[in-house]
């Protein structure tokens, strides 16, 4: 096994090779699900505060402003 | 006459529909590509045996050669989508363009570094200006303009539109990258796998890698359906039905 993991002399650029494939997809396959969360999440955001801006006195979310 | 074909593919173009659709679909690819992928590589890795010329260092093609197919099919797809964009203005073909784009520069840049790292060993350089590789560099370099000019503007369907015009431009460069090596004398090698004719490996190396093939176009519908789908949410955010996804899903969403 461990002869078949050492590839010749040449474990070094294969097992390179294959790391960077491994993660180049695994940002490129986290990336957008971050993205659509976060998309989410800031459009939830946005409409609680226009509705607590529709209706004056009801009590001022506990998000602060920029 | 078959006219559900043209109502599905019309209900499907609609955000919503194709929202749902995607996410659907998406687990089930992306499972098949790992399940595949695994498939592939062990037997790339562990089965095939050594090159009789470059011993080990040959497994890299396992990888090589289907991140350099994805990255041209998937400009393909990028292209085709964004004429379908411009021409009648459907703007799910133009956020499948877009999303398109950084999944084929993902594959470019694994392309290169992999090709790099197998020419170290066999070739004695990192790097060549060979024409294969240069155009294959130039495939990057339109991708990220593409990405960039997407990203460029206000208005994010006048950039997807003017981007589109750029992938169609960029075009000229897929015949490039894959005549390359037939056009001019490169020291990257020509095709080894041949649709018509035999090709030019064993049999216990080529199952591999056409299985690898496979793997990644199902990694390339996962990926893409994944970014259309957050790319939905922000352009349709004004609509009802992202509005009842926002407020409906809580923390899972």
């Amino acid at each position: 096994m461990s002869e078949s993991l050492a590839m010749g002399h040449y474990g070094f650029y294969v097992w390179t090779a294959f790391a960077v494939f491994f993660i180049v997809l695994l940002i490129d396959s986290l990336a957008p699900v971050a993205r659509r969360r976060r998309n989410l999440r800031d459009l939830r955001a946005r409409l609680v505060r226009q509705e607590n801006r529709r209706r004056p006195g009801t009590p001022p979310s506990n998000e602060s402003h920029p | 006459m078959a006219n559900w074909v043209p109502l599905w593919l019309h209900r499907l173009s609609s955000p919503q529909t194709f929202y749902r659709f995607a996410g659907a679909v998406r687990p089930w690819a992306l499972g098949l590509a790992l399940v595949l992928g695994a498939v592939a590589l062990y037997g790339g890795l562990f089965l095939a045996p050594a090159d009789y010329q470059q011993g080990d260092a040959y497994r890299i093609i396992f990888i090589h050669v289907p991140s350099a197919w994805m990255s041209l099919f998937i400009y393909g797809v990028m292209t085709v989508s964004a004429f379908i964009g411009l021409v009648w203005r459907i703007k799910l073909a133009e956020t499948v363009a877009m999303e398109s784009a950084p999944i084929g520069a993902a594959f470019t840049l694994i392309t290169l570094v992999t090709g790099s790292l197998w020419g170290k060993p066999m070739w004695g350089t990192w790097w060549t200006w060979d024409a294969r590789l240069t155009s294959e560099l130039v495939l990057l370099f339109i991708y990220l303009g593409v990405i960039g000019l997407y990203h460029a503007f206000e208005d994010r369907r006048q950039g997807a539109r003017t981007a589109s015009f750029l992938a169609l431009i960029g075009a000229v460069n897929v015949p490039i990258v894959h005549f390359s090596v037939n056009w001019w004398n490169t020291l990257h090698q020509g095709a080894t796998i041949r649709l018509l004719g035999p090709s030019h490996m064993d049999s216990s190396m080529i199952w591999p890698l056409l299985l690898m093939m496979v793997a990644t176009k199902c990694y390339y519908v996962a990926s893409l359906f994944a970014r259309v789908r957050a790319d939905l949410i922000a352009a349709e955010s004004g609509k009802a039905w992202v509005r009842d996804l926002a407020l409906g899903t809580q923390e899972r969403a």
